[in-house]
């Protein structure tokens, strides 16, 4: 607490910041100039980060935090929020990123884990976090470690939607699961999904994470964006499947498009016209073990 | 059932919320329970019919781009200038005001003010304070999330709260801004105030 009576970063701040997002577009970017066309195709954030994850995929190596030059150059550039990723567990680069003031920091199975048994703790830090989970128990452990939004993982790179479908009703048929529960079934279902009891309760009381949960990894097109909607997104990330395809500044701007008026066809149907070619998709069948993001993390 | 009916009610009114981005839930659950009818914004001709409407929070930038497309910037002006109460929370007070100091983007210049968005910094400075209201008796709890303040206001609109010199609630004839989320709160008295004193239910 300040002296002038300022609280920061209260868990009502940090998860009010992900509910200022909801129905809008983050979209990944790699330079100042990409975060100008997704400021000005209408995304909410953009979300700094050196390699994009199909080029992550393509080129191998460890995958880091971005370069802190990067990210101040972003930070300069558009007026919207920055997010940046930290590697799962490398609480020193969320460290690092809460220094330079990013909006939102992304622990994130996109980048190498750094730690095999641990998550950051999430809740010691004053910038907010968002997760990845692929079901019900893991996005309610990060949101027990601290974070204030949790995102699907989907499998990012591969400008796949399957996976991201998969985890979010996952995720959302969790919750319906709760809801329909008796009390004395809840402490079970909370040993046997591996989640903290209290926020199994809550959930089950109130029929919905108690953050806010978007969905990524493998949105391409309008009609995938609209799709994670109708699921029970509160919002999308977009990594690769914009600045990948054949025509970026068109395929952001009809993303977002899609994104708002994802419950009107028609609508989504002219956010598709003439978008050129989407970026080159991957089979799940194709992908080995070791190339599999989603398993990081647990 | 009291002598102010003075004609047949036709249910509950209508307030709409500006529902393209941003935090539209949360203030349809509260004005649910102070009795009136939510409606979600998302074209011009949900506007009809209306007794106030919430221009709430999210990215100004990208609710502006919207607005615009959908015809819903001009809808909202003459909404407005036709007598219609507006409440914009951060997001809206941004777009509420005549003139900005930032980078340009789409406005709905509803009131005499020169706004600065982001204007407490970063979402690490991100905070909550309880404020001094004008009218209210008892502090209020603002929550602020990368929120603007007006840094001027011309003639015609009353200042309700500051936090130094920095306004951060502000009042015209038929128009309401607030930088913080009363929608974050248990505190409905903003609500109230706003269904009260600048819509007239």
């Amino acid at each position: 607490m300040a002296e002038n009576g300022q609280k920061t970063g209260t868990f009502r701040v940090k998860s009010g910041m992900a509910q200022m997002l909801k129905g809008g577009v983050i979209m990944d970017v790699v330079d100042a100039e990409q975060a100008r066309v997704a400021e000005e195709a209408g995304a909410v954030a953009v979300m700094a980060l050196e390699r994009v994850p199909a080029d992550i995929r393509a080129q191998g190596g460890v995958a880091r935090m971005s370069d802190p030059g990067m990210i101040s150059g972003i930070q300069e550039t558009v007026s919207i929020p920055v997010m940046a990723k930290a590697r799962i567990g490398h609480f020193v680069e969320a460290q690092v990123l809460q220094s330079l003031e990013v909006d939102y920091i992304d622990e994130s199975e996109v980048l190498t884990p750094a730690d095999e048994a641990y998550h950051i703790d999430k809740a010691a830090f004053e910038v907010p976090f968002v997760c990845g989970a692929t079901n019900l128990g893991e996005a309610l452990r990060r949101i027990g470690e601290g974070a204030a939004m949790i995102r699907s993982k989907g499998e990012a790179g591969t400008g796949n939607v399957v996976e991201a479908v998969r985890h979010m009703r996952a995720i959302t048929g969790g919750i319906r699961r709760l809801t329909v529960m008796e009390t004395e079934e809840l402490m079970t279902e909370s040993k046997n999904i591996g989640a903290p009891y209290e926020l199994v309760r809550w959930v089950a009381e109130n029929g919905r994470l108690p953050v806010v949960l978007f969905t990524a990894g493998g949105i391409a097109t309008p009609a995938d964006a609209a799709l994670m909607m109708q699921l029970g997104a509160d919002g999308v990330f977009v990594g690769s499947g914009i600045f990948k395809s054949g025509d970026p500044v068109a395929r952001a701007a009809s993303i977002v498009k899609a994104t708002t008026s994802y419950r009107d066809p028609k609508a989504v149907a002219d956010a598709s016209r003439g978008l050129g070619e989407a970026m080159v998709g991957r089979e799940m069948g194709d992908l080995t073990e070791e190339e599999r993001l989603a398993a990081r993390g647990w | 059932m009291t002598a102010r009916e003075k004609e047949p009610e036709e249910g509950p009114k209508k307030v709409g919320i500006l529902a393209v981005q941003g935090d539209v839930e949360e203030h349809v659950q509260i004005l649910r329970d102070l009795g009136v009818e939510p409606v979600e914004v998302r074209a011009v001709e949900d506007l009809s019919g209306l007794s106030g409407l919430i221009v709430p929070g999210g990215e100004s930038t990208a609710i502006g781009n919207i607005m615009v497309e959908s015809g819903l910037l001009d809808g909202v002006r003459s909404f407005f200038y036709k007598g219609g109460p507006v409440w914009g929370t951060c997001a809206g007070m941004v777009l509420a005001a005549s003139a900005t100091n930032g980078p340009r983007q789409p406005m709905l210049g509803l009131m005499n003010a020169l706004v600065t968005r982001n204007g407490f910094g970063r979402q690490v400075h991100s905070f909550e304070q309880d404020l001094e209201v004008e009218g209210f008796d008892e502090p209020f709890t603002g929550v602020f999330i990368r929120s603007p303040f007006f840094e001027d206001v011309g003639p015609g609109v009353e200042v309700l709260s500051t936090i130094g010199e920095k306004i951060v609630a502000a009042r015209g004839e038929n128009i309401l801004v607030t930088a913080f989320h009363p929608e974050l709160t248990d505190d409905k008295r903003f609500h109230e105030y706003f269904l009260r004193e600048v819509c007239d239910i």
